[in-house]
């Protein structure tokens, strides 16, 4: 009832072709668009800005970067962190050792160095499959942030090897508070989620799933696959180049080379998965749950047992915090292992049907 | 599989609905909030769990044992930050909410986390006690009024372990033509002592051999070849976590005697000797507190939060880290008391509490009433040091305990305090500060 | 040259040591296709146990042994039951990311139980220079790790007669060749994989044992994993002997790399292009870059199985 396509003709193919074919779909983006650049900031609290939103909005973009290479072009990779280094840190050196230039030219630099360090570590991709790839991967996961640190030139010589982002100023607006770093990285996430919404439609994108689906397949039927390998590596570098920068520039401030480890690659490969292997719009839930989850796990875990006063030993809720956050991603796996964006889905043909389900 | 589905949909709209009511409950008012950045698992869960132990404990003993500071009760939340600065930030953030009073002071004991904090803390008016990490030349509190690396900092630490080597050697002089190798943990941390060492091997006229461990260190075989090879006299260790362990055990497996070895203070807890069994025994490591149980604070604390059944790890207590957390729980609350003398007997805001730290006058007097006798070393805090000490002491594992081997020292304070002022200055025209010192 | 020969050894005498954990791995891999990535928190989870037993019980070595054995054992049996049967069919990356989720738990578990604290594991063997081949040869060959080598050789050689005489071998055999195959000739799939977690959980404990005795037992064990991975990329996932020869291939290049490149590397640098910089530490990523270079030669490692894609 809600959510129903008949009756929406098409009359030209601009109108057949255009991003949200679906008028729903066109409105329910707007309508959340609008929400997240007015609504938002309206109610929320500088915590849920710094603590909450802000890394949300930037895991959702390097989870997108990934997702378009491994949920789109089907190469995994554990080399996100890495990428989303060199991003931060080119961002840094463009617009420390380049006088004048606008930052989000500094911004996009940086995910143009991204992805061109990630076409190189992609090159491996056209012998190497499946889990052997991944596993390469970790070359570039543990080479990079190496580099970083053991070249002092990057950080500005600094004694610890840590960057200090510059401040964030376009055409003399400083974006210094919470809310205005939340709004510049709103539009520019907002942005270049279009974008890849656009991208996996398009051409590339249909090259990207063939070679995902079956490659031998894909370039029988004369896709190259070297060219659409290589090309995803780019992009998706790029977008996870842009995702570190933001991630020193608006979020933290000042990073280092060490924090872009391991352990941040898994869990942008944990936010794709659960939110959706191949899905725009999973990135961004999956995003949420996972940035959300142990936050969530902590502060019900605190209140409960300051409200029953049981004395635990130290440290048991946060070792409890960790099985508990183990069990719910098998669980989840197990239950719906396409992720969050599959239950949206279902959601949505349940509203097709909704109020008389048959 | 469809109930399962529906208790999984169940599960995210419940979250969905939980994180619309985030940050959760406040605390009760009437009380000085101390916010607690925490950490009890992951890779240093073992450190974390020492240092905050004792920072709590000292807590519970002050509540317990004097009603609090001047009658006001104390009341903190530990929030667990797992070692990482994203989550460090959201705890920070989840923290500063909690109270009217905010947090009272930080303690990132993280100098990850410390660097992601930094420019917010300024802005938020949140004192940051970094104690024996974190920013070096933060010392400047002319440059920093919001940092205190409260005691002693990495450069103390290098050139007092370098002086430490001159005595057992017979004197700075004998140092001439000897050679001492750095082995660190190849990261910000173990990056820290190299230009104030190598200052120091130009100066005293030592051979310096920086060998670095990459990270996590539990393998450090061609390390330890090579100082083999190398047959230095000293082997100065700047380790983290399981690296330190590693490195004791593969001196022994190559045959480097342990006496020859003076770790920094982060490479000399219980943790890191335990691990390496035998093989630690003899090993040096700078500290900045003394470790054991024989002070009247250590008593009342067991007296009093312990034997109510308040307290946490029993088996930590008098650990070198537990000792650590303790002196910092016990810096917070005096740094409290002394913003309490000026701002009245009523839980004071985070920039009070900057004034209480900046005035912070601890002397052997001092120390002896609040029964930290010996352990510490007299505390005098100023605008111009937001150190406050620069002083460090030796300790020797005997195989079961760190014993104090040496009287407390100060490293070459003129070089150290040389090369901070080149560093905050640097740091100020990066970021436009102008130095100076509030009234 | 006595020092290349004692780094050689050393590097090698330490691959073995990687090898241990990348065994856990191969075993699985061969058997369900899962890259278990749990591997590292089930080698801190066994030396946990192991020394947690020794310290409540007052357990001897041998005591405490078959105790943690049977832990292990059990926690074989769960995991299949648990993860693995929900997820059968289910992609590999998936299978993938539900032993990360395994992992976690297994860790906060270890930790809830036997707390945080930092242990000593005494196997009763100190790591210490064998006096004789000092003396005579001024070659550094420790105790410690030739008795390792020694456990590790005897673990292989149990592993390969398990694999090759015994009826559940050849059963594992089989399924590792073609799960449906088997399936088909009436082999158990579900039992025989709760056998293979069994085993690998054992492998896990002798790991645990001799990584706990150097490094102490304590979290930063679940790290050994990560050296693991460039072994087996290097020997392939499906074979026990890749294993091995991969540990030694890492080990020893990666020491040789260690003790050698940067100071050549550097020199380089100084002499045509006057940049100075100490390149020391490349130890961290150097098994996975020879282990890249080396696929790009051979994409399914040195023992791995050659795939034939058809469309």
């Amino acid at each position: 009832m809600l959510y129903r396509e008949s009756g929406q003709f098409k009359t030209s193919y601009a109108a057949d072709q255009q991003l949200f074919p679906i008028l729903q779909d066109r409105a329910a983006v707007l309508a959340l668009l609008a929400f997240a650049l007015v609504g938002v900031p309206l109610v929320a609290t500088d915590y849920w800005f710094t603590a909450i939103l802000m890394p949300f909005l930037v895991f959702s973009l390097a989870t997108l970067g990934l997702n378009i290479l491994t949920g789109y072009a089907g190469q995994l990779s554990l080399g996100t962190a890495a990428f989303m280094a060199v991003g931060a840190v080119a961002a840094y050196n463009f617009q420390l050792r380049v006088p004048g230039i606008p930052i989000l030219v500094s911004f996009m630099l940086g995910g143009l160095s991204a992805a061109a360090v990630g076409v190189l570590f992609g090159l491996p991709s056209l012998r190497i499959k499946g889990f052997y790839l991944a596993v390469a991967t970790l070359a570039a996961q543990f080479f990079i942030p190496w580099l970083l640190v053991k070249v002092s030139w990057f950080s500005n010589h600094s004694a610890s090897g840590v960057i200090t982002a510059q401040p964030v100023v376009i055409a003399g607006f400083a974006f210094d508070t919470p809310v205005r770093k939340y709004l510049l990285v709103l539009v520019i996430v907002a942005v270049m989620a279009l974008a890849a919404k656009n991208m996996v439609r398009s051409r590339v994108g249909r090259a990207w799933m063939a070679v995902r689906d079956m490659d031998v397949a894909a370039s029988v039927i004369g896709i190259r696959i070297m060219q659409t390998k290589l090309i995803a590596f780019a992009v998706s570098s790029f977008y996870c180049g842009v995702a570190g920068a933001l991630y020193a520039f608006a979020y933290l401030g000042s990073v280092e080379p060490d924090g872009f480890n391991l352990d941040l690659s898994f869990r942008i490969l944990f936010m794709v998965i659960i939110g959706g292997v191949g899905s725009i719009l999973g990135s961004f839930l999956g995003a949420a749950f996972i940035t959300l989850l142990p936050i969530l796990l902590e502060v019900i875990l605190t209140d409960v047992t300051a409200m029953t006063g049981i004395a635990l030993p130290p440290g048991f809720i946060s070792m409890a915090q960790l099985v508990v956050f183990g069990a719910l991603i098998i669980f989840f796996l197990i239950v719906e292992p396409h992720g969050l964006a599959r239950l949206w889905q279902i959601g949505k043909e349940k509203l097709r049907l909704w109020p008389f389900p048959h | 599989m469809q109930t399962w589905k529906r208790t999984l949909i169940g599960l995210v709209a419940g979250l969905a609905a939980a994180a619309s009511t985030l940050p959760a409950s406040a605390q009760q008012a009437g009380t000085q909030f101390i916010g607690i950045t925490g950490y009890r698992v992951g890779p240093y869960g073992a450190n974390g769990a020492a240092f905050f132990g004792g920072f709590t404990d000292y807590l519970a003993m002050i509540n317990e044992r004097d009603g609090g500071v001047n009658g006001v009760k104390l009341s903190w939340e530990e929030c667990e930050t797992e070692y990482n600065n994203a989550k460090g930030v959201e705890c920070y953030e989840r923290l500063k909410t909690k109270s009217a009073t905010g947090p009272t002071a930080i303690h990132p004991m993280s100098t990850g986390i410390t660097y992601a904090i930094l420019d917010k803390a300024v802005t938020d008016k949140i004192p940051l006690i970094t104690l024996g990490y974190g920013r070096t030349d933060a010392t400047d509190g002319r440059v920093f009024p919001w940092v205190f690396p409260i005691l002693s900092n990495y450069w103390d630490a290098a050139t007092g372990i370098v002086k430490f080597i001159g005595e057992k050697e017979g004197g700075a002089a004998n140092l001439k033509g000897k050679k001492i190798v750095l082995l660190y943990h190849d990261s910000a941390y173990g990056k820290e002592p190299h230009p104030v060492l190598e200052a120091e091997a130009k100066k005293l006229g030592f051979e310096l051999k920086m060998i670095p461990v990459p990270h996590p260190g539990n393998e450090q075989q061609s390390q330890w070849l090579q100082i083999r090879q190398y047959q230095p006299n000293w082997v100065i260790l700047w380790g983290w976590g399981v690296m330190s362990a590693t490195a004791l055990q593969t001196a022994q497996k190559v045959g480097f005697p342990r006496e020859k070895m003076v770790g920094n203070w982060w490479a000399g807890s219980e943790i890191d000797t335990v691990a390496a069994g035998p093989a630690a025994t003899g090993y040096y490591a700078a500290s900045l507190n003394l470790a054991g149980k024989g002070f009247p604070v250590v008593k009342d604390i067991e007296d009093k939060v312990y034997a109510k059944g308040k307290g946490g790890d029993a088996k930590l207590v008098g650990t070198v880290l537990w000792n650590r957390g303790m002196a910092a729980a016990m810096i917070t609350v005096e740094a409290v008391r002394k913003a309490q003398e000026k701002y009245g007997k009523k839980p004071v805001s985070g920039e009070q509490v900057r004034w209480g730290i900046e005035n912070l006058k601890l002397d052997a007097g001092r120390m002896k009433a609040l029964g930290f006798n010996t352990m510490l070393p007299p505390l005098e805090v100023s605008c111009q040091d937001h150190g406050g000490s620069g002083q460090v002491r030796f300790q020797q594992w005997t195989g079961t305990e760190w014993k104090s081997a040496s009287d407390w020292m100060r490293g070459d304070s003129v070089l150290v305090r040389k090369m901070i002022e080149e560093s905050a200055a640097k740091y100020a025209a990066e970021k436009g500060i102008k130095p100076g010192c509030a009234s | 040259m006595n020092f290349f020969f004692e780094v050689l050894i050393g590097g090698l005498l330490a691959g073995v040591m990687y090898s241990l954990v990348a065994l856990g791995f191969v075993l699985i891999y061969k058997a369900s296709g899962v890259f278990n990535f749990a591997q590292g928190a089930m080698v801190f989870l066994a030396a946990l146990t192991f020394v947690g037993l020794q310290e409540k019980f007052g357990l001897p070595l041998w005591g405490a042994f078959p105790l943690t054995l049977g832990v292990m054992v059990l926690l074989g049996i769960g995991i299949e039951r648990v993860v693995l049967r929900p997820l059968v069919n289910q992609p590999q990356i998936t299978l993938f990311m539900a032993t990360i989720g395994l992992a976690f738990f297994l860790e906060g578990i270890a930790q809830i139980v036997w707390g945080t604290d930092v242990r000593r594991l005494d196997l009763g063997l100190q790591d210490e220079p064998i006096e004789s081949i000092m003396t005579n040869f001024n070659l550094l060959v420790s105790k410690f790790d030739l008795a390792a080598a020694f456990v590790a050789g005897v673990l292989v050689a149990v592993l390969a007669v398990f694999f090759n005489k015994t009826r559940i071998g050849r059963a594992l055999r089989a399924v590792a060749d073609d799960h449906q195959a088997a399936l088909a000739v009436g082999i158990p799939l579900k039992q025989i994989w709760a056998i293979v977690w069994s085993v690998a959980g054992f492998v896990a404990l002798v790991a645990g044992l001799l990584w706990g005795a150097r490094n102490g037992v304590q979290f930063a064990l679940t790290f050994v994993a990560l050296k693991a991975l460039p072994v087996l990329i290097l020997g392939g996932f499906e074979s026990v002997l890749g294993a091995i020869v991969g540990g030694l291939i890492v080990g020893a290049s990666e020491k040789l790399a260690e003790v050698y490149l940067p100071a050549l590397m550097s020199e380089f640098l100084l002499k045509h292009y006057d940049i100075s910089i100490n390149l020391a530490g490349i130890e961290g990523w150097f098994a996975y870059m020879l282990a890249l270079v080396f696929l790009l030669v051979r994409p399914e490692g040195l023992f791995g199985e050659r795939h034939i894609d058809r469309v």
